[in-house]
Protein backbone atom coordinates (compact mmCIF):
# COMPACT_ATOMS: atom_id res chain seq x y z
CA UNK A 1 0.00 0.00 0.00
CA UNK A 2 2.66 2.43 1.07
CA UNK A 3 4.60 1.70 -2.09
CA UNK A 4 1.72 2.47 -4.48
CA UNK A 5 0.91 5.75 -2.79
CA UNK A 6 4.57 6.72 -3.04
CA UNK A 7 4.45 6.03 -6.77
CA UNK A 8 1.27 8.08 -7.00
CA UNK A 9 2.82 11.09 -5.28
CA UNK A 10 5.77 10.85 -7.59
CA UNK A 11 3.49 10.74 -10.65
CA UNK A 12 1.67 13.85 -9.47
CA UNK A 13 4.99 15.61 -9.01
CA UNK A 14 6.06 14.70 -12.52
CA UNK A 15 2.89 16.17 -14.01
CA UNK A 16 3.21 19.30 -11.94
CA UNK A 17 6.38 20.28 -13.76
CA UNK A 18 4.29 20.78 -16.89
CA UNK A 19 3.08 24.11 -15.45
CA UNK A 20 6.67 25.29 -15.25
CA UNK A 21 7.28 24.19 -18.85
CA UNK A 22 4.28 26.04 -20.30
CA UNK A 23 4.60 29.11 -18.05
CA UNK A 24 6.89 31.24 -20.30
CA UNK A 25 4.64 30.57 -23.27
CA UNK A 26 1.50 31.49 -21.32
CA UNK A 27 2.93 34.72 -19.88
CA UNK A 28 4.20 35.99 -23.25
CA UNK A 29 1.04 34.77 -24.98
CA UNK A 30 -1.19 36.69 -22.56
CA UNK A 31 0.90 39.86 -22.77
CA UNK A 32 1.72 40.02 -26.49
CA UNK A 33 -1.16 38.12 -28.13
CA UNK A 34 -4.27 38.14 -25.95
CA UNK A 35 -3.90 41.60 -24.43
CA UNK A 36 -3.42 43.42 -27.79
CA UNK A 37 -6.51 41.77 -29.28
CA UNK A 38 -8.63 42.74 -26.24
CA UNK A 39 -7.05 46.19 -26.09
CA UNK A 40 -7.97 46.83 -29.74
CA UNK A 41 -11.54 45.76 -28.91
CA UNK A 42 -11.62 48.13 -25.91
CA UNK A 43 -10.21 51.03 -27.94
CA UNK A 44 -12.81 50.50 -30.65
CA UNK A 45 -15.37 51.93 -28.18
CA UNK A 46 -13.17 54.90 -27.29
CA UNK A 47 -12.05 58.25 -28.60
CA UNK A 48 -8.29 58.03 -28.46
CA UNK A 49 -5.59 60.11 -30.14
CA UNK A 50 -2.67 57.84 -29.30
CA UNK A 51 -1.72 59.75 -26.15
CA UNK A 52 -3.49 60.87 -22.98
CA UNK A 53 -6.56 59.05 -21.68
CA UNK A 54 -9.14 57.46 -23.98
CA UNK A 55 -12.69 58.72 -23.51
CA UNK A 56 -15.85 56.63 -23.96
CA UNK A 57 -17.40 56.83 -27.41
CA UNK A 58 -19.91 54.00 -27.27
CA UNK A 59 -20.78 52.68 -30.71
CA UNK A 60 -19.86 55.95 -32.45
CA UNK A 61 -16.78 54.50 -34.13
CA UNK A 62 -18.72 51.53 -35.52
CA UNK A 63 -21.54 53.77 -36.74
CA UNK A 64 -18.92 55.89 -38.48
CA UNK A 65 -17.35 52.80 -40.12
CA UNK A 66 -20.70 51.62 -41.46
CA UNK A 67 -21.43 55.08 -42.88
CA UNK A 68 -17.90 55.61 -44.22
CA UNK A 69 -18.05 55.23 -48.00
CA UNK A 70 -14.26 55.00 -48.17
CA UNK A 71 -14.28 51.95 -45.88
CA UNK A 72 -16.71 50.20 -48.22
CA UNK A 73 -14.80 51.33 -51.31
CA UNK A 74 -11.60 49.96 -49.81
CA UNK A 75 -13.30 46.73 -48.81
CA UNK A 76 -14.53 46.40 -52.39
CA UNK A 77 -10.99 47.13 -53.67
CA UNK A 78 -9.61 44.46 -51.37
CA UNK A 79 -12.20 41.90 -52.44
CA UNK A 80 -11.61 42.72 -56.12
CA UNK A 81 -7.84 42.33 -55.82
CA UNK A 82 -8.13 39.19 -53.70
CA UNK A 83 -10.93 37.65 -55.81
CA UNK A 84 -9.02 37.82 -59.09
CA UNK A 85 -5.91 36.69 -57.25
CA UNK A 86 -7.50 33.60 -55.68
CA UNK A 87 -9.08 32.47 -58.97
CA UNK A 88 -5.70 32.63 -60.73
CA UNK A 89 -3.75 31.23 -57.82
CA UNK A 90 -5.99 28.29 -56.93
CA UNK A 91 -6.79 27.63 -60.59
CA UNK A 92 -3.14 27.31 -61.50
CA UNK A 93 -2.31 25.27 -58.37
CA UNK A 94 -5.23 22.97 -59.11
CA UNK A 95 -4.24 22.52 -62.74
CA UNK A 96 -0.69 21.62 -61.67
CA UNK A 97 -2.03 19.15 -59.12
CA UNK A 98 -4.09 17.49 -61.82
CA UNK A 99 -1.05 17.30 -64.12
CA UNK A 100 1.30 15.89 -61.50
CA UNK A 101 -1.17 13.35 -60.15
CA UNK A 102 -2.22 12.12 -63.59
CA UNK A 103 -1.84 8.34 -63.79
CA UNK A 104 -1.44 8.27 -67.57
CA UNK A 105 1.28 10.84 -68.25
CA UNK A 106 3.34 10.12 -65.12
CA UNK A 107 5.07 13.52 -65.06
CA UNK A 108 8.43 13.38 -63.29
CA UNK A 109 10.57 15.91 -61.48
CA UNK A 110 7.95 16.95 -58.92
CA UNK A 111 10.61 17.89 -56.34
CA UNK A 112 12.43 20.24 -58.70
CA UNK A 113 9.31 21.90 -60.14
CA UNK A 114 7.86 22.30 -56.66
CA UNK A 115 10.99 24.05 -55.42
CA UNK A 116 11.16 26.39 -58.43
CA UNK A 117 7.45 27.26 -58.21
CA UNK A 118 7.87 28.04 -54.54
CA UNK A 119 10.73 30.47 -55.14
CA UNK A 120 8.66 33.71 -55.42
CA UNK A 121 7.11 32.91 -52.01
CA UNK A 122 10.37 33.29 -50.18
CA UNK A 123 11.14 36.83 -51.11
CA UNK A 124 9.94 39.66 -48.89
CA UNK A 125 6.86 41.34 -50.33
CA UNK A 126 8.79 44.59 -50.02
CA UNK A 127 11.49 43.35 -52.39
CA UNK A 128 8.94 41.87 -54.79
CA UNK A 129 6.97 45.12 -54.79
CA UNK A 130 10.10 47.10 -55.41
CA UNK A 131 11.41 44.83 -58.12
CA UNK A 132 8.15 44.84 -60.05
CA UNK A 133 7.58 48.53 -59.55
CA UNK A 134 10.88 49.05 -61.32
CA UNK A 135 10.27 46.37 -63.97
CA UNK A 136 6.78 47.71 -64.71
CA UNK A 137 7.78 51.37 -64.74
CA UNK A 138 5.94 52.69 -67.79
CA UNK A 139 8.77 54.81 -69.13
CA UNK A 140 11.91 52.91 -68.20
CA UNK A 141 10.76 49.45 -67.11
CA UNK A 142 12.00 46.24 -68.74
CA UNK A 143 8.50 44.81 -69.04
CA UNK A 144 7.26 47.40 -71.51
CA UNK A 145 10.53 47.07 -73.42
CA UNK A 146 9.93 43.33 -73.81
CA UNK A 147 6.33 43.86 -74.94
CA UNK A 148 7.30 46.52 -77.47
CA UNK A 149 10.29 44.49 -78.62
CA UNK A 150 8.00 41.55 -79.36
CA UNK A 151 5.54 43.90 -81.07
CA UNK A 152 2.70 43.10 -78.68
CA UNK A 153 2.05 46.76 -77.97
CA UNK A 154 3.07 49.85 -79.92
CA UNK A 155 2.90 52.17 -76.93
CA UNK A 156 4.11 51.95 -73.37
CA UNK A 157 1.39 50.72 -71.03
CA UNK A 158 1.11 52.57 -67.72
CA UNK A 159 0.49 49.40 -65.70
CA UNK A 160 0.54 50.92 -62.24
CA UNK A 161 -0.78 54.34 -63.16
CA UNK A 162 -4.19 53.39 -64.48
CA UNK A 163 -7.22 52.21 -62.52
CA UNK A 164 -7.98 49.73 -65.31
CA UNK A 165 -4.78 47.74 -64.73
CA UNK A 166 -3.25 48.59 -61.34
CA UNK A 167 -5.50 46.42 -59.09
CA UNK A 168 -5.12 43.45 -61.43
CA UNK A 169 -1.35 43.83 -61.53
CA UNK A 170 -1.46 43.28 -57.75
CA UNK A 171 -3.75 40.25 -58.22
CA UNK A 172 -1.44 38.67 -60.81
CA UNK A 173 1.64 39.41 -58.70
CA UNK A 174 -0.06 37.83 -55.68
CA UNK A 175 -0.90 34.75 -57.74
CA UNK A 176 2.69 34.61 -59.00
CA UNK A 177 3.97 34.80 -55.42
CA UNK A 178 1.61 32.31 -53.79
CA UNK A 179 0.51 29.69 -56.35
CA UNK A 180 3.51 27.52 -55.44
CA UNK A 181 2.40 27.43 -51.83
CA UNK A 182 -1.16 26.38 -52.75
CA UNK A 183 0.22 23.80 -55.17
CA UNK A 184 2.43 22.20 -52.50
CA UNK A 185 -0.52 21.99 -50.12
CA UNK A 186 -2.86 20.44 -52.70
CA UNK A 187 -0.13 18.02 -53.80
CA UNK A 188 0.46 16.98 -50.19
CA UNK A 189 -3.24 16.25 -50.04
CA UNK A 190 -3.09 14.04 -53.14
CA UNK A 191 -0.07 12.18 -51.79
CA UNK A 192 -2.02 11.59 -48.58
CA UNK A 193 -4.66 9.58 -50.47
CA UNK A 194 -3.96 5.86 -50.01
CA UNK A 195 -2.52 4.24 -53.18
CA UNK A 196 -4.96 1.29 -52.89
CA UNK A 197 -7.82 3.57 -53.94
CA UNK A 198 -6.15 4.28 -57.28
CA UNK A 199 -5.09 0.66 -57.78
CA UNK A 200 -8.59 -0.61 -57.01
CA UNK A 201 -10.03 1.92 -59.45
CA UNK A 202 -7.53 0.84 -62.13
CA UNK A 203 -8.47 -2.83 -61.64
CA UNK A 204 -12.13 -1.89 -62.01
CA UNK A 205 -11.20 -0.23 -65.32
CA UNK A 206 -12.04 3.34 -64.31
CA UNK A 207 -10.66 6.00 -66.71
CA UNK A 208 -8.41 8.80 -65.50
CA UNK A 209 -11.17 11.42 -65.54
CA UNK A 210 -13.44 9.17 -63.57
CA UNK A 211 -10.69 8.48 -61.03
CA UNK A 212 -10.10 12.20 -60.77
CA UNK A 213 -13.76 13.11 -60.35
CA UNK A 214 -14.68 10.28 -57.99
CA UNK A 215 -11.55 9.86 -55.88
CA UNK A 216 -9.08 12.74 -56.11
CA UNK A 217 -11.51 15.65 -56.10
CA UNK A 218 -13.74 14.58 -53.18
CA UNK A 219 -10.75 13.66 -51.01
CA UNK A 220 -9.08 17.00 -51.77
CA UNK A 221 -12.06 19.04 -50.68
CA UNK A 222 -11.01 19.59 -47.04
CA UNK A 223 -7.60 20.86 -48.17
CA UNK A 224 -9.17 23.11 -50.82
CA UNK A 225 -11.30 24.55 -48.06
CA UNK A 226 -8.27 25.07 -45.83
CA UNK A 227 -6.30 26.77 -48.62
CA UNK A 228 -9.29 28.92 -49.48
CA UNK A 229 -9.98 30.07 -45.92
CA UNK A 230 -6.32 30.81 -45.09
CA UNK A 231 -6.09 32.72 -48.35
CA UNK A 232 -9.23 34.67 -47.44
CA UNK A 233 -7.86 35.59 -44.02
CA UNK A 234 -4.54 36.61 -45.59
CA UNK A 235 -6.08 38.24 -48.66
CA UNK A 236 -8.42 40.56 -46.81
CA UNK A 237 -5.41 41.78 -44.82
CA UNK A 238 -3.53 42.66 -47.99
CA UNK A 239 -1.09 45.46 -47.19
CA UNK A 240 2.55 45.24 -48.31
CA UNK A 241 2.12 44.92 -52.08
CA UNK A 242 -0.50 47.62 -52.75
CA UNK A 243 1.00 49.88 -50.06
CA UNK A 244 4.38 49.85 -51.77
CA UNK A 245 3.39 49.70 -55.42
CA UNK A 246 1.35 52.86 -55.76
CA UNK A 247 2.32 56.45 -56.45
CA UNK A 248 5.74 57.89 -55.86
CA UNK A 249 6.07 57.37 -52.10
CA UNK A 250 4.82 54.38 -50.08
CA UNK A 251 1.28 54.67 -48.86
CA UNK A 252 0.16 57.75 -50.78
CA UNK A 253 -3.52 56.95 -50.44
CA UNK A 254 -3.61 54.06 -52.87
CA UNK A 255 -3.09 55.94 -56.12
CA UNK A 256 -4.24 55.70 -58.92
CA UNK A 257 -7.55 57.21 -57.84
CA UNK A 258 -7.60 55.20 -54.62
CA UNK A 259 -8.00 51.92 -56.53
CA UNK A 260 -5.12 50.29 -54.62
CA UNK A 261 -6.26 51.32 -51.16
CA UNK A 262 -7.07 48.21 -49.11
CA UNK A 263 -8.84 48.00 -45.76
CA UNK A 264 -5.64 47.44 -43.80
CA UNK A 265 -4.04 50.43 -45.55
CA UNK A 266 -7.07 52.46 -44.47
CA UNK A 267 -6.65 51.14 -40.92
CA UNK A 268 -2.94 52.01 -41.03
CA UNK A 269 -3.79 55.55 -42.10
CA UNK A 270 -6.02 56.18 -39.08
CA UNK A 271 -4.01 54.15 -36.58
CA UNK A 272 -0.53 55.41 -37.40
CA UNK A 273 -0.77 58.52 -39.56
CA UNK A 274 -3.75 60.63 -38.49
CA UNK A 275 -3.91 59.08 -34.99
CA UNK A 276 -7.62 58.35 -34.75
CA UNK A 277 -6.81 55.16 -32.89
CA UNK A 278 -10.34 54.38 -31.73
CA UNK A 279 -11.63 54.60 -35.27
CA UNK A 280 -8.80 52.42 -36.60
CA UNK A 281 -9.67 49.78 -33.97
CA UNK A 282 -13.31 49.80 -35.05
CA UNK A 283 -12.18 49.29 -38.68
CA UNK A 284 -10.07 46.30 -37.55
CA UNK A 285 -13.00 44.66 -35.74
CA UNK A 286 -15.52 45.38 -38.51
CA UNK A 287 -13.18 43.66 -40.97
CA UNK A 288 -12.77 40.78 -38.52
CA UNK A 289 -16.53 40.29 -38.19
CA UNK A 290 -16.89 40.29 -41.97
CA UNK A 291 -14.12 37.67 -42.32
CA UNK A 292 -15.70 35.60 -39.56
CA UNK A 293 -19.14 35.59 -41.19
CA UNK A 294 -17.72 34.72 -44.64
CA UNK A 295 -15.58 31.90 -43.15
CA UNK A 296 -18.57 30.41 -41.33
CA UNK A 297 -20.65 30.50 -44.51
CA UNK A 298 -17.76 28.87 -46.40
CA UNK A 299 -17.40 26.07 -43.85
CA UNK A 300 -21.17 25.50 -43.82
CA UNK A 301 -21.60 25.34 -47.61
CA UNK A 302 -18.44 23.45 -48.59
CA UNK A 303 -18.62 21.28 -45.46
CA UNK A 304 -22.18 20.26 -46.32
CA UNK A 305 -21.37 19.00 -49.81
CA UNK A 306 -18.99 16.53 -48.23
CA UNK A 307 -21.76 14.26 -46.92
CA UNK B 1 3.55 4.55 -75.00
CA UNK B 2 1.52 5.74 -77.96
CA UNK B 3 2.87 8.54 -80.14
CA UNK B 4 0.01 10.91 -79.29
CA UNK B 5 0.59 10.44 -75.58
CA UNK B 6 4.29 11.11 -76.02
CA UNK B 7 3.62 14.36 -77.84
CA UNK B 8 1.10 15.52 -75.26
CA UNK B 9 3.54 14.64 -72.53
CA UNK B 10 6.22 16.72 -74.25
CA UNK B 11 3.87 19.70 -74.49
CA UNK B 12 3.08 19.40 -70.77
CA UNK B 13 6.78 19.42 -69.92
CA UNK B 14 7.37 22.51 -72.07
CA UNK B 15 4.52 24.33 -70.29
CA UNK B 16 5.82 23.32 -66.87
CA UNK B 17 9.31 24.52 -67.72
CA UNK B 18 7.96 27.82 -69.10
CA UNK B 19 6.11 28.34 -65.84
CA UNK B 20 9.34 27.63 -63.97
CA UNK B 21 11.15 30.22 -66.10
CA UNK B 22 8.42 32.75 -65.27
CA UNK B 23 9.12 32.13 -61.60
CA UNK B 24 12.81 32.69 -62.10
CA UNK B 25 13.03 35.33 -64.84
CA UNK B 26 12.30 38.40 -62.71
CA UNK B 27 15.13 37.46 -60.35
CA UNK B 28 17.46 36.92 -63.27
CA UNK B 29 16.49 40.31 -64.75
CA UNK B 30 17.12 41.84 -61.35
CA UNK B 31 20.62 40.40 -61.10
CA UNK B 32 21.49 41.35 -64.68
CA UNK B 33 20.14 44.89 -64.31
CA UNK B 34 22.10 45.29 -61.09
CA UNK B 35 25.24 45.19 -63.23
CA UNK B 36 24.08 47.70 -65.87
CA UNK B 37 23.98 51.48 -65.91
CA UNK B 38 20.75 53.45 -65.67
CA UNK B 39 21.04 54.60 -69.28
CA UNK B 40 21.60 51.04 -70.57
CA UNK B 41 18.63 49.73 -68.59
CA UNK B 42 16.26 52.39 -69.91
CA UNK B 43 17.32 51.95 -73.52
CA UNK B 44 17.37 48.22 -73.99
CA UNK B 45 16.59 44.92 -72.45
CA UNK B 46 19.04 42.04 -72.26
CA UNK B 47 20.08 39.05 -70.19
CA UNK B 48 23.79 39.71 -70.70
CA UNK B 49 25.42 41.27 -67.61
CA UNK B 50 26.81 44.79 -67.94
CA UNK B 51 29.93 46.39 -66.50
CA UNK B 52 28.45 48.87 -64.09
CA UNK B 53 28.31 46.81 -60.92
CA UNK B 54 30.96 48.88 -59.15
CA UNK B 55 29.35 52.23 -60.02
CA UNK B 56 25.94 50.96 -58.95
CA UNK B 57 27.44 49.70 -55.70
CA UNK B 58 28.98 53.09 -54.95
CA UNK B 59 25.75 54.94 -55.83
CA UNK B 60 23.70 52.61 -53.64
CA UNK B 61 25.95 52.75 -50.59
CA UNK B 62 26.31 56.52 -50.93
CA UNK B 63 22.60 56.65 -50.41
CA UNK B 64 21.98 53.97 -47.78
CA UNK B 65 24.09 51.47 -45.84
CA UNK B 66 22.27 48.24 -46.62
CA UNK B 67 24.67 46.13 -44.59
CA UNK B 68 23.48 48.00 -41.53
CA UNK B 69 19.92 46.88 -42.34
CA UNK B 70 21.28 43.41 -43.00
CA UNK B 71 22.86 43.31 -39.53
CA UNK B 72 19.72 44.73 -37.92
CA UNK B 73 17.59 42.05 -39.57
CA UNK B 74 19.95 39.36 -38.24
CA UNK B 75 19.82 40.88 -34.72
CA UNK B 76 16.02 40.51 -34.83
CA UNK B 77 15.56 37.29 -36.78
CA UNK B 78 18.14 35.05 -35.08
CA UNK B 79 17.07 35.51 -31.43
CA UNK B 80 13.40 35.42 -32.44
CA UNK B 81 13.90 32.11 -34.27
CA UNK B 82 15.82 30.56 -31.37
CA UNK B 83 13.22 31.68 -28.82
CA UNK B 84 10.39 30.27 -30.93
CA UNK B 85 12.22 26.98 -31.39
CA UNK B 86 13.05 26.44 -27.70
CA UNK B 87 9.87 27.65 -26.03
CA UNK B 88 7.53 26.12 -28.62
CA UNK B 89 9.29 22.76 -28.16
CA UNK B 90 9.03 22.77 -24.38
CA UNK B 91 5.39 23.92 -24.48
CA UNK B 92 4.47 21.35 -27.11
CA UNK B 93 6.27 18.61 -25.18
CA UNK B 94 4.51 19.50 -21.93
CA UNK B 95 1.13 19.50 -23.68
CA UNK B 96 1.75 16.19 -25.40
CA UNK B 97 3.24 14.22 -22.52
CA UNK B 98 1.96 15.47 -19.17
CA UNK B 99 -1.57 15.52 -17.83
CA UNK B 100 -2.37 18.80 -16.16
CA UNK B 101 -5.40 20.96 -15.48
CA UNK B 102 -6.11 23.49 -18.22
CA UNK B 103 -4.22 21.55 -20.87
CA UNK B 104 -7.31 21.08 -23.03
CA UNK B 105 -8.21 24.76 -22.66
CA UNK B 106 -4.73 25.83 -23.63
CA UNK B 107 -4.97 23.75 -26.78
CA UNK B 108 -8.33 25.27 -27.75
CA UNK B 109 -7.06 28.81 -27.23
CA UNK B 110 -3.98 28.09 -29.33
CA UNK B 111 -6.15 26.86 -32.21
CA UNK B 112 -8.41 29.94 -31.97
CA UNK B 113 -5.43 32.30 -32.00
CA UNK B 114 -3.99 30.60 -35.07
CA UNK B 115 -7.10 31.75 -36.95
CA UNK B 116 -7.22 35.34 -35.66
CA UNK B 117 -5.97 37.79 -38.29
CA UNK B 118 -2.96 39.88 -37.28
CA UNK B 119 -4.61 43.24 -38.03
CA UNK B 120 -6.87 42.67 -35.03
CA UNK B 121 -3.98 43.02 -32.62
CA UNK B 122 -1.95 45.65 -34.48
CA UNK B 123 -3.39 48.73 -32.74
CA UNK B 124 -3.45 47.11 -29.30
CA UNK B 125 0.09 45.81 -29.80
CA UNK B 126 1.42 49.27 -30.61
CA UNK B 127 -0.48 50.71 -27.66
CA UNK B 128 1.07 48.06 -25.38
CA UNK B 129 4.56 48.87 -26.65
CA UNK B 130 3.95 52.55 -25.91
CA UNK B 131 2.96 51.69 -22.35
CA UNK B 132 6.00 49.44 -21.87
CA UNK B 133 8.25 52.14 -23.43
CA UNK B 134 9.32 49.67 -26.10
CA UNK B 135 8.67 51.78 -29.21
CA UNK B 136 11.79 52.06 -31.39
CA UNK B 137 13.29 49.02 -29.64
CA UNK B 138 13.91 45.50 -30.94
CA UNK B 139 12.33 43.86 -27.88
CA UNK B 140 8.75 43.84 -29.24
CA UNK B 141 10.05 42.25 -32.42
CA UNK B 142 11.89 39.51 -30.52
CA UNK B 143 10.09 38.73 -27.23
CA UNK B 144 6.67 37.79 -28.68
CA UNK B 145 8.45 34.97 -30.54
CA UNK B 146 8.38 33.01 -27.25
CA UNK B 147 4.66 32.42 -27.82
CA UNK B 148 4.06 31.11 -31.35
CA UNK B 149 0.75 29.20 -31.37
CA UNK B 150 1.22 27.76 -34.87
CA UNK B 151 4.63 26.30 -34.04
CA UNK B 152 3.34 24.78 -30.78
CA UNK B 153 0.44 23.24 -32.66
CA UNK B 154 2.73 21.62 -35.23
CA UNK B 155 5.35 20.43 -32.73
CA UNK B 156 2.72 18.98 -30.38
CA UNK B 157 1.59 16.80 -33.28
CA UNK B 158 5.20 15.96 -34.03
CA UNK B 159 5.98 14.85 -30.44
CA UNK B 160 2.89 12.68 -30.35
CA UNK B 161 3.94 10.96 -33.57
CA UNK B 162 7.64 10.45 -32.83
CA UNK B 163 8.22 10.14 -29.08
CA UNK B 164 7.78 6.80 -27.33
CA UNK B 165 6.59 6.94 -23.72
CA UNK B 166 8.63 3.84 -22.88
CA UNK B 167 11.78 5.83 -23.53
CA UNK B 168 10.69 8.49 -21.02
CA UNK B 169 9.82 5.83 -18.41
CA UNK B 170 13.21 4.21 -18.84
CA UNK B 171 14.95 7.56 -18.32
CA UNK B 172 12.87 8.23 -15.21
CA UNK B 173 13.75 4.84 -13.73
CA UNK B 174 17.39 5.77 -14.30
CA UNK B 175 16.70 8.77 -12.09
CA UNK B 176 16.89 11.51 -14.74
CA UNK B 177 15.14 14.79 -13.89
CA UNK B 178 12.28 16.02 -16.10
CA UNK B 179 14.14 19.04 -17.49
CA UNK B 180 17.20 16.88 -18.08
CA UNK B 181 15.05 14.36 -19.98
CA UNK B 182 13.67 17.17 -22.14
CA UNK B 183 17.10 18.58 -22.97
CA UNK B 184 18.97 15.33 -23.47
CA UNK B 185 16.38 12.95 -24.89
CA UNK B 186 13.39 14.83 -26.24
CA UNK B 187 15.04 17.77 -28.01
CA UNK B 188 17.28 15.58 -30.23
CA UNK B 189 14.26 13.49 -31.22
CA UNK B 190 12.29 16.64 -32.06
CA UNK B 191 15.18 18.21 -33.99
CA UNK B 192 13.91 17.57 -37.56
CA UNK B 193 10.49 19.03 -36.70
CA UNK B 194 12.10 22.00 -34.98
CA UNK B 195 14.38 22.61 -37.99
CA UNK B 196 11.39 22.56 -40.34
CA UNK B 197 9.53 25.16 -38.32
CA UNK B 198 12.62 27.27 -37.66
CA UNK B 199 13.50 27.79 -41.32
CA UNK B 200 9.97 28.95 -42.04
CA UNK B 201 10.05 31.11 -38.92
CA UNK B 202 13.37 32.67 -39.84
CA UNK B 203 12.18 33.62 -43.32
CA UNK B 204 8.97 35.06 -41.85
CA UNK B 205 10.95 37.17 -39.39
CA UNK B 206 13.44 38.23 -42.05
CA UNK B 207 10.67 39.35 -44.42
CA UNK B 208 8.43 41.00 -41.81
CA UNK B 209 7.55 44.54 -42.88
CA UNK B 210 4.46 46.01 -41.20
CA UNK B 211 5.46 45.57 -37.54
CA UNK B 212 9.02 46.99 -37.86
CA UNK B 213 7.51 49.78 -39.99
CA UNK B 214 5.19 50.93 -37.20
CA UNK B 215 7.63 50.31 -34.32
CA UNK B 216 11.00 51.60 -35.50
CA UNK B 217 11.63 55.33 -35.96
CA UNK B 218 15.41 55.68 -35.97
CA UNK B 219 16.76 55.17 -39.53
CA UNK B 220 19.85 53.36 -38.20
CA UNK B 221 17.68 50.74 -36.51
CA UNK B 222 15.63 49.80 -39.58
CA UNK B 223 15.53 46.20 -40.72
CA UNK B 224 16.29 45.29 -44.32
CA UNK B 225 12.71 45.30 -45.74
CA UNK B 226 12.01 48.73 -44.22
CA UNK B 227 15.35 50.04 -45.48
CA UNK B 228 14.68 48.75 -48.99
CA UNK B 229 11.51 50.82 -49.16
CA UNK B 230 13.48 54.00 -48.44
CA UNK B 231 15.15 53.51 -51.85
CA UNK B 232 11.83 54.78 -53.16
CA UNK B 233 12.87 58.26 -52.14
CA UNK B 234 15.81 58.12 -54.55
CA UNK B 235 14.49 60.75 -56.92
CA UNK B 236 16.28 60.41 -60.23
CA UNK B 237 15.03 56.97 -61.18
CA UNK B 238 16.69 56.88 -64.57
CA UNK B 239 20.09 57.54 -63.07
CA UNK B 240 19.70 55.22 -60.09
CA UNK B 241 17.79 52.30 -61.52
CA UNK B 242 20.79 49.98 -61.62
CA UNK B 243 21.55 50.85 -58.01
CA UNK B 244 17.96 50.12 -57.00
CA UNK B 245 18.09 46.70 -58.67
CA UNK B 246 21.34 46.05 -56.83
CA UNK B 247 19.76 46.99 -53.49
CA UNK B 248 16.85 44.61 -54.03
CA UNK B 249 19.27 41.88 -55.19
CA UNK B 250 21.31 42.22 -52.00
CA UNK B 251 18.15 41.73 -49.94
CA UNK B 252 17.01 38.71 -51.94
CA UNK B 253 20.21 36.69 -52.42
CA UNK B 254 20.61 35.44 -48.80
CA UNK B 255 17.11 33.94 -48.88
CA UNK B 256 17.87 32.28 -52.23
CA UNK B 257 21.00 30.73 -50.70
CA UNK B 258 19.10 29.48 -47.65
CA UNK B 259 16.50 27.99 -49.98
CA UNK B 260 19.11 26.13 -52.04
CA UNK B 261 20.17 24.23 -48.92
CA UNK B 262 16.85 23.89 -47.11
CA UNK B 263 14.15 23.60 -49.77
CA UNK B 264 13.32 20.09 -48.57
CA UNK B 265 12.55 21.30 -45.04
CA UNK B 266 10.60 24.30 -46.27
CA UNK B 267 8.39 22.22 -48.52
CA UNK B 268 7.76 19.61 -45.85
CA UNK B 269 6.68 22.34 -43.43
CA UNK B 270 4.05 23.57 -45.90
CA UNK B 271 2.89 20.04 -46.60
CA UNK B 272 2.62 19.46 -42.84
CA UNK B 273 0.46 22.55 -42.53
CA UNK B 274 -2.11 21.22 -44.94
CA UNK B 275 -2.34 17.61 -43.81
CA UNK B 276 -3.38 17.94 -40.21
CA UNK B 277 -3.97 14.28 -39.34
Amino acid sequence: MAKTSAVKTKKRDINRIAYLFVLPFIIVFLVFSVYPVLRTFYLSFMNYKGYGDPTWAGLDNYVRVVKDKFFWRDLLNTIKIWGVNIILQLGLAFLLTVIFSDIKYKIRGLAVFRAVYYLPNLIAATSVAFLFKTLLDWKYGSFNQILMGLGITQQQVNWLGSTATAPYVISVLGAWMWFGNSFIMLMAGVQGIPKDYFEAAAIDGAGRWKVFAKITLPLLRPIMLYVFVTSLIGGLQLFDLPFLMNGAAPGTAGEPAGSLQTVVMYLYKFGFETHQVGYASAIAYTLFFIILIVSIIQFKTIGKEED
Amino acid sequence: MAMATKIKRGIIYVCLILLGIMCFLPFLLMIVNATRSGVEITHSFTLIPGRNLKENWIALFDYVNLFRGFGNSLIVAIPATILTAYFSSITAYAMAVYRFKGSAWLFKIIVVFMMIPAQLSLIGFYNLCQKLHMVDSYLPLILPAIASPGTVFFLRQYVQATLSKALLEAARIDGAGELHIFHRIVLPIMAPGIATMSIGGFIGNWNNYLVPLILLNTPDKMTLPVMITTLNAATDLQKNQGAIYLGVAISVVPILIVFCFCSKYIISSISAGSVKE
